[in-house]
């Protein structure tokens, strides 16, 4: 499944980086903590988070990630939303908590 | 090969450049994308402690054909018991450090794990000094 073909499927909102939504999806990591997902999180997986700033973007790209997503309708902070164009890794966005999307995901990708 | 690159203490909106520019340059040296990954975990690891505790450091990447080299050296308040460091979750990090989700105590952990040697020195007052090395290019198939 690619990032477009997520978007499309659970209405996520593509808030940056909409160059790089034709990137396949590996699997998911769910972290709200960035040592866990640079430790523990494998390339081409979407990352769910409720961190908003510039280095979750840092650490997508560093990580090859696929996408990232932001949940309860979170925003990122300027500099992250810029960060997302450049790298054209999409931070997409989701009005459910995490629990919620991360179980929608999983149903799709599994 | 040597690259060198400056980190500033507390600048998290440039914290991970230098990792960034290593992983860049070792994808262009078609070193091998499993070792790359190892070396960039360590390194970002390494790279975030000096943004989050340091005042200042430096980055020193000598890479040839078997290994990678980085040594990273700070200015700041160093680390009194590297032991106690060295264990999973614990941490010093300011409460802003860890709202950003940093401070977990996983960095040093992930840094040993990520690479084939790792050696730490520190002058409480002073600064710290780490050696990360990662053999590259090893396997034969």
């Amino acid at each position: 499944m690619t990032v477009k073909e997520l978007v499309e499927a659970l209405g996520l909102t593509v808030i940056s980086g909409a160059t790089g939504l034709d990137k396949e999806i590996a699997g998911g990591y769910v972290s709200d903590l960035l040592s866990d997902v640079m430790g523990n999180c494998d390339a081409g997986k979407i990352w769910i988070t409720l961190q908003t700033h510039k280095n979750v973007m840092a650490i997508a790209s560093l990580k090859d990630l696929s996408a990232v997503i932001l949940v309860k309708d979170l925003k990122p902070e300027p500099d992250m939303a810029l960060q997302s164009e450049e790298e054209e890794i999409p931070v997409l966005g989701s009005s459910l908590p995490t629990f919620e999307l991360a179980g929608k995901i999983y149903d799709l990708l599994n | 090969m040597v690259f060198e690159f400056e980190v500033q203490g507390g600048d998290f909106a440039t914290a991970g450049n230098a990792s960034s520019q290593i992983k860049k340059i070792l994808k262009q040296l078609n070193v091998d994308h499993h070792d790359i990954k190892r070396i960039v975990v360590a390194l970002y690891e390494a790279e975030v402690n000096i943004v989050a505790h340091a005042y200042k450091g430096r980055i020193t990447a000598n890479i040839d054909t078997s290994e990678v080299r980085i040594l990273l050296v700070d200015e700041g308040p160093g680390i009194p018991d590297i032991e106690l460091a060295m264990q999973q979750g614990y941490s010093t990090a300011s409460s802003e450090v860890r709202e950003m989700g940093f401070g977990a105590g996983m960095g040093l952990p992930n840094m040993k794990k990520n690479t084939d040697e790792m050696r730490i020195t520190s002058i409480v007052d002073k600064g710290t000094t780490v050696e990360l090395i990662v053999f590259i290019n090893q396997t034969t198939s």
